[in-house]
């Protein structure tokens, strides 16, 4: 059995008793990666010298006896979309390709403070936007379950190295189900914490009101130990919440008693995959067998979480992106090849005698920056853009993005409702098992739809949590989602780990890798 | 002033910037005149992943001018995104203030001390927090294809300041912004320095004019670019009559062409049309999700009411009250700022004749500060020894005439009037000895008894320089009523 | 409410994109497919609602007004596509 086997609280405790060192660990992590890598393509960039040196010096103070950070000598890969200023943070964009952040996003300071050893970059969805890590600019990332499918996104690389065993832990974001449902797909457990909880400082962001950063592990116990880690106030981000963090990697294991578990019926309404239906159904009929009652509970606007999602988070991506445009980093057009373009435009105008056009051809700073942004930019970040700008310009504000923010207090207050009456809310992270690479590439909106299940936590700014529930006949793995109030993450971390006590889905390995 | 065929009007939009050590959303420097480039951080740089923090010292000196401004202050008030493309501009977007400023529906009066306007109230619409921005420079002389970025300013808190128009010259344009000027200044919420462009103004002009006995306005037009209030009188008044010969040309009214912006160029003394883009205006504001709301309660509000200092306008009142000065003399004092306006208070105080006081303050000091170009702070004479100036003036024990070279005494040797009077000689003369001195001259001067006598008491002039002669102390006032007493009376 | 291509062209414009005949084309049809769908919010009685625009209720988050260390010039310049040894560099800002 390879180290990797182990579960990160598993190894914690080898390393602590001295039967493994951090560099060992390390290297089996950068060996399995450079195994299975190639064919899954989950990191963008390894930091092997960097990662062993750590691990090298994590290793020399343990045997000096020093106090030790809570994930000393683990290896932990961090999606590609929070700055780390050893390295590159690209977003799997061309747009910045080359951007070295001169400063640690606070969840990269957290990790290397708890002593991790960061051993690389994962890939995703370009700027995060997107459900199936197909949007990278760089590489396509597979599922370790069938290669031939997606591992979901936008963090597909973080939830495919878990899988994979390449890594214990891996660092994701969440904007409307980038954790969850790529956890979902991949067969692992994977956290969107309450909004606020992680600080977003140094998150490249995607839509501010929902973006949250989370973790990815096989267990329960693992994603509490990797949330306490990188959970915490931080006075650099307006938006993070003075909360204590819990020890979170401490009350896992004490189960929780008379659980009410909330059913949503909607959600088993009709586009639910059969298969994906009773594998949910029988993990609520687990949880009735530990003691849990099980209770009917209303969303009515939740049907209404895409349509909201698709006006907020693309409005706020129009504005978060408008930095990316040549001027003081990312990708510039080749100035001398614009200067010609403009030129010929000019010229061919004026022979046609189109006055008009003439006088609204771009400048050349307006022709860089669309030049620039054209060019660094895919397709799927580009619609999101237009459809954002569409949406919040003049005279489409009220109808659209206002609506949005109306539609979304009140999936709020429905979720409020329902969470009088129960803990958690439990149903699909996703209607089907992974889907195929390059089923869904020119059909956005039924790319969108696959958010369902997962984009109300965000609009609401609710945690919630995926975890593996069983598998298709097709051998792919089905996740179950948990749902919880504000800030009880612990809730969910607690019921994820009864649940895995009891059950073993989440101990199976993809075969092919 | 001839009479015009027009009524200008005329509303104003201040930005100043506010005196915070750091800038608005990071802890980088606001100092002014460093070398490009050199106090920019990763979040005024607007690099990925970085989120602002506001300043809270920013939110509290906004809070203070609103209120000096008698704005109302919502409990409620949010920051959003105003969303354009310019290099200045890293994140693509300014942070503002769009439906629901800090502060709305205060005032400012203004008056003019030289009555050419009625005293006024100009309503202000609202004063807003945002962030600044940066600055591009083109040298175009030096053949330069590309323009240069400096970072520095960006993010500089800014608090913008938008008048009703309700001013209707030049003249009071200039005097709302003196006005509000010095209020900053009084508050200390800015230095105003128009050259480090701590304080600009836009100014929106047009035109009231009658045609057919039908009320009109004409379109109108924003002003940028100016750089002084001299300058902001000129390209009014410029502006004014450019509208006017321009309606008389196309008869074009408000709402028949767009918004026009005109920069004023000051060398030239005319206005230029700027090149507008119709897309420039759709900024698609929304509200920033990385910045929280802030509340304000109205306690806080009057907390901040009754923590601030005195305002020009409760002082000047003040003035007139307590210390009987008129208009003018009130205004030249409360003008000066604070500090001058200290300075004499504690000397009127303590000499007990608040008049005389401010003769001395507003002739004499204000002249020595401007010809030596020094503050009241480091100006020689202290306020307690301006006031031993003026008793003594007052008791007699220095002669009026000579008040002047006792305080060029005081200030030169640094000592107070009553070791400058005996430095000078000066010594008080007693009455008798100076009835006696008079009645000596009138003795020996029949002549011009005779022609007193005569009726003509410019005579009596001759006596007093002989009394002056004779003893440098006397007071001349008093030797002519004496003289002409005597005269009479021989 | 359908999307035009001279809508699209327009958005194109004020988001700083250049789009391609194909890329309008497409993009054209497909964000009235989104625009489609998404106009079902307008089906939701929103009366008196007030507008969520942050998934935590939290106010008067300040910091206070203390100078920090800035970047190193070298440093803040060290991302730019173009600069000099002062500043940013950026094709000409016509002068207004």
């Amino acid at each position: 059995m390879s180290l990797l086997d182990r579960s990160a609280c598993q190894l914690l405790a080898d390393l602590k008793a001295g039967e493994i060192s951090s560099v060992e660990l390390t290297q089996a992590s950068l060996d399995r990666i450079e195994a299975a890598d190639e064919k899954v393509g989950a990191f963008l960039q390894q930091s092997g010298r960097a990662a062993l040196a750590a691990a090298e010096q994590i290793d020399v103070r343990r045997a000096a006896g020093e106090q030790l950070g809570i994930l000393a000598g683990l290896p932990v890969a961090v999606k590609d979309v929070l700055c780390d200023s050893t390295t590159t943070t690209t977003c799997a964009s061309k747009m910045l390709a080359n951007f070295r952040p001169p400063y640690d996003s606070t969840v990269v300071a957290k990790l290397r403070s708890a002593d991790a050893v960061l051993v690389g970059r994962t890939n995703m969805d370009e700027f995060a936007m997107g459900g199936s890590t197909e949007n990278s600019a760089v590489q396509l990332t597979r599922n370790p379950w069938d290669l031939q499918r997606a591992p979901g996104g936008s963090s597909g690389g973080a939830a495919a190295c878990v899988a994979a065993g390449m890594v214990p832990l891996s660092i994701g974001t969440d904007t409307g189900g980038s954790i969850r449902q790529p956890a979902g797909l991949c067969g692992v457990v994977g956290m969107k914490p309450t909004y606020g909880r992680v600080s977003r400082y140094g998150l490249v962001a995607f839509a501010s009101s929902l973006d949250q950063v989370g973790p990815l592990a096989r267990t329960a116990e693992d994603v509490a130990l990797l949330l306490e880690a990188i959970a915490g106030h931080d006075p650099r981000d307006s938006t993070s919440l003075e909360e204590a963090t819990p020890a979170y990697s401490q009350s896992v294991s004490k189960p929780l008693e008379n659980m009410r578990i909330g059913v949503v019926k909607e959600q088993f309404a009709t586009g639910l995959n059969s298969e994906v239906e009773t594998a949910v159904r029988d993990a609520i009929a687990v949880y009735e067998s530990l003691g849990a009652t099980v209770k009917e509970v209303e969303l009515p606007h939740s049907k209404y979480g895409v349509a909201a999602y698709y006006v907020i988070a693309p409005s706020e991506a129009s504005s978060n992106l408008a930095r990316y445009d040549g001027a003081h980093y990312g990708h510039r057009t080749d100035q001398a090849e614009m200067m010609a373009e403009l030129e010929a435009e000019r010229k061919q105008l004026s022979e046609s005698g189109d006055q008009r056009g003439l006088d609204n051809l771009d400048t050349p700073l307006i022709r860089m920056y669309r030049r620039s942004r054209a060019e660094g930019f895919g397709p799927e970040v580009k619609r999101r853009i237009m459809l954002g700008t569409y949406a919040l310009s003049a005279g489409y504000y009220d109808a659209y993005y206002l609506k949005a923010l109306k539609v979304r207090r009140l999936i709020r207050q429905d979720y409020d409702k329902a969470f009088e009456d129960v803990d958690l809310i439990a149903g699909p992270v996703t209607a089907s098992p992974a889907f195929k690479l390059g089923e869904m590439v020119d059909d956005p909106l039924a790319m969108y739809l696959v958010d369902l299940y997962t984009v109300s936590a965000n609009l609401a700014g609710l945690p919630g949590l995926s975890m593996p529930c069983g598998f298709s006949e097709a051998g792919l793995p089905i996740g179950l989602q948990l749902q919880a109030p504000p800030l009880k993450e612990q809730r969910l971390l607690k019921a994820a780990h009864m649940y895995q006590q009891t059950t073993d889905w989440h101990t199976r390995r993809p075969p092919e890798t | 002033m001839p009479e015009q065929p027009y009524t200008t009007v005329i509303g104003l939009e201040v930005h100043v910037q506010l005196a915070t050590q750091s800038k608005l959303f990071c802890r980088c420097s606001t100092q002014f005149g460093a070398e490009p480039n050199t106090q920019t951080c990763p979040v005024c740089t607007g690099l990925p992943g970085t989120l602002p923090v506001m300043n809270a010292h920013a939110f509290e000196l906004s809070l203070q001018t609103a209120i000096a401004l008698n704005c109302d202050i919502p409990g409620f008030t949010k920051w959003d995104r105003k969303q354009y493309y310019y290099p200045d501009l890293p994140k693509g977007y300014q942070i503002s203030q769009f439906d629901l400023p800090m502060s709305d529906d205060g005032y400012l009066e203004i008056a003019d001390p030289k009555d050419r306007f009625e005293p006024k109230r100009v309503r202000i619409l609202r004063a807003h927090l945002e962030e600044d921005a940066g600055k591009s420079v083109h040298d175009e002389a030096a053949g330069k294809a590309d323009s240069e970025i400096d970072l520095n300013r960006t993010g500089t808190p800014l608090l913008e300041i938008v008048s009703e128009p309700d001013m209707r010259s030049s003249l009071e344009a200039r005097a709302f912004l003196q006005e509000l000027k010095l209020l900053l200044t009084y508050i200390g919420v800015s230095d105003c320095n128009m050259q480090e462009g701590s304080l600009r103004v836009d100014a929106n002009v047009n035109l009231h004019l009658e045609k057919d006995s039908e009320k009109v306005a004409t379109p109108i037009v924003e002003i940028k670019n100016m750089n002084s209030f001299r300058a902001v009188e000129r390209a009014i008044d410029y502006e004014a009559k450019r509208q006017y010969d321009e309606w008389q040309e196309t008869g074009r009214r408000l709402g028949e062409s767009p918004k026009q912006t005109r920069g004023w160029d000051d060398a030239a003394g005319v206005t230029r049309g700027q090149r507008s883009k119709e897309e420039s205006s759709d900024y698609r504001y929304f509200p920033d999700p990385d910045l929280m709301p802030v509340t304000t309660t109205a306690e806080q509000v009057e907390a901040v009411r009754a923590a601030l200092p005195e305002l020009p306008a409760g002082l000047r009142q003040r003035l007139g009250d307590d210390y009987s000065l008129g208009h003018y003399d009130a205004d030249v004092l409360v003008n000066q700022g604070r500090p001058v306006v200290d300075y004499y208070l504690t000397a009127a105080d303590a000499s007990g004749d608040p008049k005389l006081t401010c003769n001395w303050v507003t002739q004499e000091v204000l002249r020595e500060l401007k010809d030596k170009e020094i503050t009241i702070e480091q100006f020689g004479v202290s306020a307690e020894r301006l006031a031993g100036l003026v008793k003594g003036i007052d008791s007699g024990a220095i002669p009026g005439p000579r008040g002047r070279e006792v305080f060029t005494t005081m200030l030169a040797d640094d000592c107070d009037a009553q070791e400058a009077t005996s430095k000078l000689g000066i010594e008080q003369v007693d009455e008798s000895e100076l009835v006696a001195l008079c009645q000596k001259l009138v003795d020996a001067n029949p002549k011009i008894v005779a022609d007193v006598k005569a009726g003509k008491q410019q005579a009596v002039g001759a006596l007093i320089g002989q009394a002056k002669a004779q003893n440098p102390n006397v007071d001349p006032g008093r030797v002519r009523e004496i003289c002409l007493e005597l005269a009479q009376q021989s | 409410m359908a999307i035009t291509r001279e809508t699209v062209e327009k958005v194109a414009l004020l988001a700083r994109l250049k789009l391609s005949e194909t890329e309008l084309e497409k993009m054209t049809e497909q964000m009235g497919q989104i625009v489609g769908y998404v106009d079902q919010l307008s089906e939701v009685d929103t009366e008196g609602v007030e507008p969520m625009a942050h998934a935590v209720e939290v106010t008067n988050v300040f910091a206070e007004d203390v100078v920090a260390e800035s970047l190193p010039r070298e440093q803040a310049l060290s991302n730019a596509p173009s600069s000099n040894e002062r500043g940013y560099l950026v094709p000409a800002v016509l002068g207004d």
